[in-house]
């Protein structure tokens, strides 16, 4: 079953939200990065891959960096692994291309020291167990290192020209908040009292060890043992000459967030709890004055556009229900269903009236749910038409 | 009898959005249904439980969300843990660190540790859950549970939060943090815990949940159940799906089906129903495949049905009874 077969006219309700215009948006050559984020599990990654597809089949150059696609996703783009290199998806029509490749958060971290250290303090900083805790496992450390490899594939567009737009899909955070704040929070634990308290015993003379440093050294060495702070002491102290560098590197994507030719999408499935984050997500961009592009709700239930109502359906369903005959079972089997996508509709339309109205200024598309997942670029080719086929059908009421 | 009737911490996990709090909060009352007193514990900072139980932001400290109406019912109580109160409880509980204790929230490292240092968050995070299972009543005024349900992390990372030991190997060799994440092992890998997992019927999630499992039990961590959520509608058997995607079912019986029931159905009508039942099966044969797949894994499976109004307090109620009956509680 491919998606496209599902490309039915939608009659959703029109809902107050203004129209965003998915391809006036792919179009504009002012637009260089695409940051698509929104909480876990509303189809982030297939959004971003299809956006970038639909992207290059209007001719531009792009490239997308996923986190942590489906196999089936990256098969879908013709490459079996995706790996920390962009590379070309094979069967994009067009003047455009498209290159795709998901974020290897510990290479992209090991790239940085290499790129920032002579090769004998790269090798300390890589063998110690604190970096390679650090690295791999701790919590925050894949969205620093999306926000790295994004001003990395800025720089390398801007210098060879390889390509005019980067599609950015955001790691499935525990909140859609923690992307934005992966660079700042690196720089205030870089510049935290306690980093520096760390480093003073390495390098300072011993009029450094105030009596609140004893204290506290005391209460670690306590806690998690010696080891452990002669392991993160020396973690700090090899890593201290990389501080700036990083620090002036996430001041740079941040920056770089902040210009005109980044545009965000919030990607949301019509769930309160999933609108309820891309509401604080729309506030935030505003505070931080991000352009905000506009809202995708995914996985929308799509009204059936005739008068049979839930509750004529549901009182149908019931007299119905216990037939034994064939015909009237089926009768019953679907007025349940209709009654149930009628109950969705409305529920989902509520849902979304209730975002609009807070919101009236964010522009919104709607994606209707597939029924299966994506398998193979004409998949992702029909979910990027969808996109875009409510503007058409916008155009012609107008 | 209940599946996991010795139970005494249950915890759920899930990929985003297959409705682990959901899941977590019906089983909460549906172990509470059983008699039991019960914590429901969330871990992320969301507070999903306020949310799903319409009542204000959850402190660090326990709250009744659920009075029992019933005789023979228990209480839920709710508790949203946060890593820095955690902490600042443990110093508090343990070391008496007085001046010590302000001194690290002033020099940063309350934060450091809580959001830095990889591991440590963790095991603040289970070592309160831990806090609550080990309770018992030689603890003077404390409130002690039948059960614990916690509202865990993802799928992706469940076996890395719970193997609190793994993860601070290597960091952490000696000392009490270490201690403390032995201690909490013991429990996590007893009998006494069970992990169960939330999926829907979808390729992504169902395939999350069987690698999930391998690595649960990779790690020693007990595995409980398998929970398929967002079920939908079982009303069309097997017949009456083959009709509809073949395009062969009578649409003459149908719309005099349809008039018993009182609705003078139109063409339009009759070939939306025809339409959505279409959709349906096909729906329905990738679910059936993906069912297949999960009953493949070798535990407990139990299904709960897509609420078309949404997983609202009513609803949470609804699906506790149905957990009740399928014996997960």
């Amino acid at each position: 079953m491919k998606a496209t077969a599902r490309l039915s006219p939608m009659t959703s309700h029109p809902g107050p939200a203004p129209v965003l215009d998915v391809d006036a948006l792919l179009d504009d050559p002012e637009q260089r990065i695409i940051v698509c984020c929104g909480a876990g599990g509303v189809g982030k990654t297939t959004t971003s891959a299809a956006i970038a597809l639909r992207a290059a089949e209007r001719g531009r150059k792009v490239v997308v960096l996923t986190i942590d696609p489906a196999r089936r996703l990256a098969q879908s783009m013709g490459i079996e692994a995706l790996d920390n290199t962009p590379r070309p998806v094979p069967g994009v029509t067009g003047e455009g291309s498209l290159d795709a490749m998901m974020l290897d958060m510990k290479r992209t971290f090991d790239e940085v020291v290499e790129s920032q250290a002579s090769p004998e303090k790269a090798q300390q900083i890589l063998s110690n167990p604190f970096y390679v805790a650090v690295s791999s496992s701790f919590a925050g450390t894949q969205e620093y290192m999306a926000m790295e490899k994004l001003g990395q594939l800025d720089k390398d567009a801007r210098a060879s020209g390889r390509w005019d737009l980067i599609v950015v899909d955001t790691p499935p955070s525990r909140s859609a908040l923690d992307f934005l704040d992966a660079p700042e929070r690196l720089s205030s634990f870089l510049d935290g009292r306690f980093m520096r308290l760390l480093l003073a015993p390495a390098k300072g003379p011993a009029k450094l060890m105030t009596a609140g440093f004893g204290l506290v050294t005391k209460a670690i060495t306590t806690i998690i043992g010696g080891q452990t702070l002669t392991d993160m002491q020396a973690f700090v102290a090899a890593f201290d000459t990389l501080f700036g560098g990083f620090r002036a590197r996430a001041q740079r994507t941040f920056e770089l967030l902040q210009s005109p030719g980044t545009a965000f999408l919030v990607v949301a499935a019509p769930e309160p709890d999933a609108l309820r984050e891309a509401a604080y997500f729309v506030e935030r961009l505003s505070a931080e004055r991000m352009p905000l592009a506009g809202l995708v709700v995914n996985r929308a239930s799509v009204d059936p556009d005739v008068e049979l109502s839930a509750a004529t359906a549901t009182a149908g369903y019931e007299k119905l229900r216990d037939a034994a005959d064939e015909p009237s079972r089926m009768a019953a089997g679907l007025l349940r269903l209709h009654a149930d996508r009628k109950l969705v509709v409305e529920r989902e339309g509520r849902l979304r009236t209730r975002f609009a109205t807070a919101h009236p200024q964010v522009r919104t598309a709607v994606l209707p749910a597939l029924p299966s997942d994506v398998h193979d670029l004409e998949g992702l080719r029909g979910i990027g038409e969808l996109l875009a086929v409510r503007d058409a059908r916008a155009e012609k009421r107008a | 009898m209940a599946d996991f009737g010795d139970v005494q911490l249950h915890i759920v996990t899930g990929k985003g959005g297959t409705g682990k709090s959901t899941v977590a909060a019906s089983l909460a009352l549906a172990l509470a249904a059983r008699g039991k007193t019960v914590l429901l514990c969330e871990v992320e900072g969301r507070q999903g439980i306020a949310q799903l139980f319409d009542v204000a932001p959850l402190p660090y400290d326990e709250r009744l969300v659920a009075r029992a109406t019933e005789h023979g019912h228990g209480d839920v109580y709710a508790l949203a843990i946060d890593a820095e109160s955690a902490l600042l409880e443990y110093l508090a509980m343990y070391y008496r660190l007085g001046r010590a204790g302000k001194a690290l929230d002033r020099f940063g490292v309350i934060d450091f540790a809580t959001t830095i240092a990889p591991g440590v968050r963790d095991v603040l995070l289970t070592g309160k859950v831990y806090e609550a299972v080990q309770r018992n009543a030689r603890h003077k005024n404390a409130r002690v549970y039948d059960a614990v349900v916690l509202d865990a992390p993802p799928t992706g990372r469940i076996t890395q939060f719970l193997n609190v030991n793994s993860e601070l190997a290597g960091l952490a060799k000696v000392g009490p943090i270490k201690a403390q994440a032995d201690t909490v092992m013991t429990l996590l890998t007893s009998k006494r815990t069970a992990v169960h997992l939330v999926t829907v019927l979808e390729e992504m999630p169902v395939q999350e949940t069987v690698d999930g499992v391998a690595e649960l039990h990779k790690a020693g961590l007990p595995v409980g159940g398998v929970i398929v959520n967002l079920v939908r509608p079982q009303d069309l058997d097997d017949d009456a799906r083959a009709e509809l995607l073949a395009g062969t079912a009578d649409r003459t019986a149908l719309r005099k089906a349809l008039g018993k029931a009182g609705i003078d159905a139109d063409d339009a009508v009759v070939d939306t129903l025809l339409a959505e039942g279409r959709d349906h099966a096909e729906r329905r044969g990738l679910e059936d495949e993906q069912r297949t797949l999960v009953e493949g894994i070798g535990v407990p499976t139990y299904e709960l049905p897509k609420l078309a109004g949404g997983a609202d307090l009513g609803g949470l109620y609804e699906l506790a009874e149905d957990l009740c009956e399928q014996g997960l509680a």
